[in-house]
């Protein structure tokens, strides 16, 4: 068996124009296999520009992007569906398809492969169901018909249908109360320890970031300032730095490292 | 991406006990190739049907070893638990990291969607729910009527405060937008019901009273129908598809709960904008119509367009082209309340969306034409 490469995303030299309006300039990031990664920067930062380039719905300016080694910018249209098998993304809205029932969302991915048989996939649809904690009673529900905290539950476990190695989150508990939030957090990470995922989200929820991540990296200037464990990142003096983690919302959320040290 | 090695399946016989030994990679990925799941499946049955099979009791030993396999998905091992008969068999070697595969599987235990209960009755419940259904949609309709009447007396005690704003933009957009396509489908209608007329009433010598076949039919009929029939196409569907989004993304309810009754605000306006817009639509479209018509008939029979224009207005009574404009009106009216009581019913939802978007023009083109059939009826003594 082929050892996976260290790094899991490697990013080089990324550059991204909207017309002169320069987003990223000269980017590098590397996600190693295994950590869960927080992308922070303030709004219109280019986070999800960045995340939206990672998974191949947009194309960088410049600059290359590699997922599991290969580069995505010249790979050819199968290539392409090739690796899409191998990460989940987990969109902010959920993205799940309102005309399916729950069961047919998460059912979706594994239908299109087009060769397995409807028992299995069937099993497999509740084995996710279960992993993401929802009730085989919700599986003929309608997405219009269920929760925010449950949509989020069923649009993870639809990004696990197709065993991804690799997971993207937008903005995983945005619009979620503080309970499902939490409930949400508690899943993602369980769900990272089962599954030996490598987890890469954007965030604005210090909750969250504290309580998951391994590594933050924090985008300002248009490029990566600093990519390290939450405590490192906390120390930096960088005037985007002490505003978001150390403002008013910051100090309440860092009560969370004093509780559980052994996070960071 | 480096090829992975497919999944495979040892199998050997040792003095009456079965080896099944497992190997090469079971994901998603590999599993998912074609006919490897159905190849495996076959391997595992045609050597012993009876020893493996999960139903009868093993007549034979079968020893599982799925220690050589190097990675291992929910996938690969929920194969392995189904063949199995959804347990652990007695014999059974796992490699590193399987063990919390099965755990799970087995922690799992048999769930199954659940299948909602078919009755045999099934068609006339649907039959009856149809009925039901009809019934409320008529209801509703007429509920919409009552609203529409009681927020026209809030517009006339207080006219200032209407929505004006919202009725010239969908004037603007129902009529002045829809010049350019009422233009073109009047003119060639014009022009083709002309030629085939002109064809026949040269047959009789008749070539004359082709401006009254054409006068009355677009004034009367035509012009009003077609230009009803485009506009529930183009801002019925318009008006249905904006509200059933209005819908989806919550803004309807934020207006009620602002205040902002859904009645003075969305539909008056847009019966409002049609019922002015339609008329002129219509008048526009008879001038097309008669346009081509007219050019068609110069082609044709060689009457002259000086000819055609001086005896338009004899033979076509004025009331014809008034009643042609209160079917302008009517019509506009009923289409408006059509795609408004179409839209604000759609469910949050994309299938909804389609349907409710269909459903509204189909009927309000049906609408239409059951209006125009009343008009013909309650005014057929007038303007022949
Ligand atoms: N398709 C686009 N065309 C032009 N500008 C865009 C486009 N997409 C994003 N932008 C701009 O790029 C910047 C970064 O956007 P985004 O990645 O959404 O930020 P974030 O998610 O960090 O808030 C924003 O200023 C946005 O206006
Ligand atoms: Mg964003």
């Amino acid at each position: 068996m082929q050892k996976p490469p260290e790094n899991i995303i490697e990013i080089r030299g990324l550059w991204t124009v909207f017309g002169d309006f320069v987003v990223h300039r000269d980017l590098d990031l590397d996600v190693e296999s295994g950590e869960i990664i927080s992308i922070v920067g303030g709004s219109g930062s280019g986070k999800t520009t960045l995340l939206r380039q990672m998974i191949g719905l947009e194309q960088p300016t410049r600059g290359s992007v590699r997922i599991f080694g290969e580069p995505m910018e010249n790979a050819d249209h199968r290539q392409r569906l090739e690796a899409r098998k191998r990460w989940g993304m987990l969109f902010q809205q959920g993205a799940l398809f309102s005309a399916l029932t729950v069961f047919e969302n998460i059912a979706l991915p594994l239908r299109e492969l087009r060769t397995l048989p409807e028992d299995l996939i069937s099993d497999l649809v509740m084995l996710k169901l279960d992993m993401v904690r929802l009730k085989p009673s919700d599986a003929n529900k309608l997405p219009s018909d269920l929760s925010g905290g449950m949509i989020k539950r069923v649009a993870l476990a639809r990004a696990l249908a197709l065993e991804p190695e690799l997971l993207f989150l937008d903005e995983p508990t945005a619009g979620l109360d503080p309970e499902s939030c939490e409930s949400f957090v508690l899943l993602i990470r369980a769900l990272h320890r089962a599954l030996g995922l490598t987890i890469v989200m954007v965030t604005h929820d210090l909750d969250t970031l504290f309580e998951l991540t391994t590594r933050v990296a924090v985008l300002a200037d248009q490029h990566v300032i600093a990519n390290a464990p939450v405590k490192e990142v906390i120390a930096l003096p960088h005037q985007f730095v002490k505003q978001f983690f150390l403002g008013e919302r910051g100090q309440r959320a860092m009560e969370v490292l004093r509780e559980y040290p052994f996070i960071v | 991406m480096p090829e992975l090695t497919p999944p495979s399946l040892e199998i050997e016989d040792h003095d009456g006990i079965i080896s099944i030994k497992a190997g090469g990679i079971w994901l998603v990925q590999t599993l998912a190739a074609r006919g490897c799941i159905n190849g495996l499946l076959s391997q595992l049955t045609t050597v012993s049907p009876k020893a493996v099979s999960p139903s009868a009791v093993p007549a034979r030993e079968v020893h599982w070893d799925l220690s050589a396999i190097t990675r291992m998905d929910h996938l690969g091992a929920q194969f392995f638990w189904n063949f199995w008969g959804k347990r652990r068999p007695q014999h059974l070697l796992l490699g590193a990291g399987e063990d919390a595969l099965f755990d799970r599987l087995h922690h799992l235990g048999d769930v199954h969607l659940p299948q909602p209960a078919k009755s045999r009755l099934a068609f006339f419940y649907a039959f009856g729910k149809g009925m039901f259904r009809f019934l409320e949609h008529v209801l509703g309709f007429i509920r919409l009527i009552g609203q529409l009447s009681l927020d026209m007396i809030r517009l006339l005690q207080n006219p200032l405060q209407g929505p004006w704003r919202e009725v010239s933009a969908h004037v603007f957009h129902a009529g002045a937008q829809a010049l350019g396509i009422t233009a073109l489908v009047g003119f060639l209608i014009g022009v083709v019901l002309s030629y085939l007329s002109s064809q026949q009433l040269r047959l009789f010598g008749a070539d004359i009273y082709i401006v009254n076949i054409l006068g009355m039919s677009i004034i009367r009929e035509l012009g009003p129908l077609l230009a009803a029939i485009l506009v529930a196409g183009r801002s019925g569907s318009a008006i249905t598809a904006q509200l059933g989004v209005m819908r989806v993304t919550e803004e309807l309810d934020a207006m009620l709960v602002m205040g902002i009754p859904h009645g003075f605000r969305l539909i008056l306006p847009r019966v409002l904008a049609l019922a002015v817009a339609m008329p002129l639509i219509v008048v526009w479209t008879d001038m097309m119509a008669l346009t081509g018509g007219m050019l068609s008939a110069m082609n044709t029979l060689g009457l002259s367009p000086g000819f055609f224009i001086d005896t338009l207005p004899q033979v076509v009574k004025l009331p014809n082209l008034w009643l042609g404009e209160a079917k302008g009106v009517v019509f506009g009216m009923l289409i408006a309340l059509t795609a408004c009581h179409f839209g604000l019913r759609i469910e949050p939802n994309t299938t909804s969306l389609g349907q409710g978007t269909t459903a509204s023009v189909v009927a309000s083109i049906t609408i239409v034409i059951i209006a125009d059939a009343i008009f013909a009826i309650l005014f057929k003594g007038v303007g022949i």
